[in-house]
């Protein structure tokens, strides 16, 4: 049997860490784009079509992403559709991401004054350049600390993907643990690397807040 | 032939039943002065008119044209009327020349440069062309407000619609705001002002609505409005007895 040094545990993790990173960015730009989507169907769609986002938003946002992730793994298997890890993972992730993601910008355009949508109106626009050229250059300065924020979430989401057997930072902890026994150090190893990608985003996260409030406290 | 023709206008929330069967015509060039108390449908009229609230019965024609509750009648209509509100609402990222130039580019379609042409030619008719770059934040509220006025100006409406516009001002900045009212009356725009101003009611419409609980109570020319008010409910308003 081949010893592992530190080393070499290190370097697998790092090397496997890149695929957390990976599916973090996948799942964020995704579920960011999805989410968009979602936000304008449910700000500014039919009746119909609005109750359909937010149901869709609180499906995702009352189950277990663990049980959204058995469902895009296995759910799409009983359908004689092969799914592999890696694309369930990313599916179930941009879709969890979705709802969030949809429902932070929502609290943000809420946020925006009614009568700049009235202003906007009274001047002939229609929804969409509502949105585009006056509600959401307001409404994105509040979004970014949140949304920086929620993407922690979404960096530590994707540990779950390892229980599929995606090989990302966690699943590879556990593999390097069988092969070493050397679980102390490992998962010592694996939580410092988590905290090393989410710390400076909840920290810029809370630096582009009190930078916000600032702002507005000079207004 | 009215420019602004309002016929049995109902508008109800829920079971609160705001405009009782409103009728006036407004013609062209006309200066009229909306006053009574607060919470008798002011504000809902001036809304109905351009559309930021639907009708339940009646009809509202403005230069013709039918209100319909559709985004392309609306844009038409709105195209028509301007309104200016009591908080201003200006667009705190934009400059003032970029409020200004906003709605022409994206709405009517004109190029950056007419649109800043008509920009500042607006801004100078309210007396703020050296404010074409300064955020709304750097104005003062009477500033803000002009600013605002020569936004609506900058689509070309045939009538504005100004729903107490001073009435967020500190008393200082209130003349400042009215003088540049007046000059548009003069001009000959078709003003219909929801005004707690009295004095500039006399002075400058052409006619007084006195509206008490979704109805147009009194109607007429300033001074036989001011002068011999009918009914208690307007004496009291005014208070004369
Ligand atoms: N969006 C709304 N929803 C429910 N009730 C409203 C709404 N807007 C106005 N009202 C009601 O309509 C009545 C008239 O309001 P408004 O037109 O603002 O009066 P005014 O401008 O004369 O003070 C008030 O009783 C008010 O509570
Ligand atoms: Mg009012």
């Amino acid at each position: 049997m081949t010893e592992f040094s530190f080393w070499d545990i290190l370097r697998n993790l790092l090397l496997a860490a890149r695929w957390t990173v990976v599916l973090s960015l996948v799942s964020f730009i995704g579920g960011g784009i999805v989410g968009a989507a979602l936000l304008f169907l449910r700000i500014g769609g039919r009746r119909g079509i609005q109750l359909l986002s937010r149901g869709y938003i609180q499906l995702f946002q009352g189950t277990p992403l663990l049980m959204q992730l058995f469902l895009a793994f296995f759910g799409l298997g009983l359908f004689g559709i092969d799914v592999p890890a890696w694309l369930a993972a990313c599916v179930a992730l941009v879709l969890w991401t979705a709802a969030f993601l949809a429902e932070i910008w929502r609290g943000c355009v809420e946020s925006i004054a009614k009568g700049q949508w009235e202003a906007s109106a009274s001047l002939g626009m229609g929804y969409l350049q509502q949105m585009r050229y006056v509600i959401l250059p307001q409404a994105l300065k509040v979004a970014v600390p949140p949304t920086v924020g929620f993407s922690v979430q979404v960096v530590k989401g994707t540990a779950l993907t390892s229980i599929i057997g995606f090989v990302e930072l966690s699943k590879a902890g556990s593999i390097v643990t069988n092969a070493t026994f050397q679980p102390f150090t490992v998962y010592g190893l694996v939580a410092l690397i988590y905290f090393a990608l989410c710390w400076p985003l909840s920290k810029s996260s809370q630096l582009l807040e009190r930078k916000l409030n600032v702002a507005h406290r000079n207004h | 032939m009215s420019l602004i023709a309002i016929t049995e206008v109902k508008k109800r929330f829920g079971d609160n039943e705001v405009l009782k069967g409103i009728s006036i015509d407004i013609a062209p060039g006309e200066v009229v002065a909306i006053i009574g108390r607060s919470g008798s449908g002011k504000s809902t009229l001036l809304r109905c008119i351009n559309g930021l609230e639907t009708i339940d019965e009646g009809s509202i024609v403005v230069a013709g044209a039918q209100f319909l509750p559709d985004e392309v009648h609306l844009k038409a209509l709105r195209l028509k009327v301007g309104m200016i509100f009591q908080q201003f609402n200006l667009f705190p990222h934009l400059t003032a020349g970029g409020n200004v130039m906003l709605s022409q580019m994206v709405v009517k379609k004109v190029p950056k440069k007419d649109a800043e042409a008509v920009a500042r030619k607006m801004l100078d008719r309210v007396g703020l062309a050296h404010k074409f770059d300064a955020l709304p934040d750097e104005l003062s509220g009477g500033q803000q407000q002009r600013v605002a006025i020569a936004r609506a100006l900058a689509m070309q409406p045939m009538a504005l619609l100004c729903d107490e516009i001073t009435s967020a001002l500190d008393p200082e900045l209130v003349a400042e705001v009215l003088a540049v009212v007046k000059e548009l009356a003069a001009e000959g725009m078709t003003l219909v002002m929801v005004t707690h101003e009295m004095r500039f009611a006399r002075d400058v419409c052409s006619r007084v609505v006195f509206m008490h609980q979704g109805r147009v109570h009194e109607i007429g020319a300033p001074e036989d409005v001011f002068a011999n008010p009918r009914t208690p409910e307007l004496r009291q308003f005014l208070g004369v007895q």
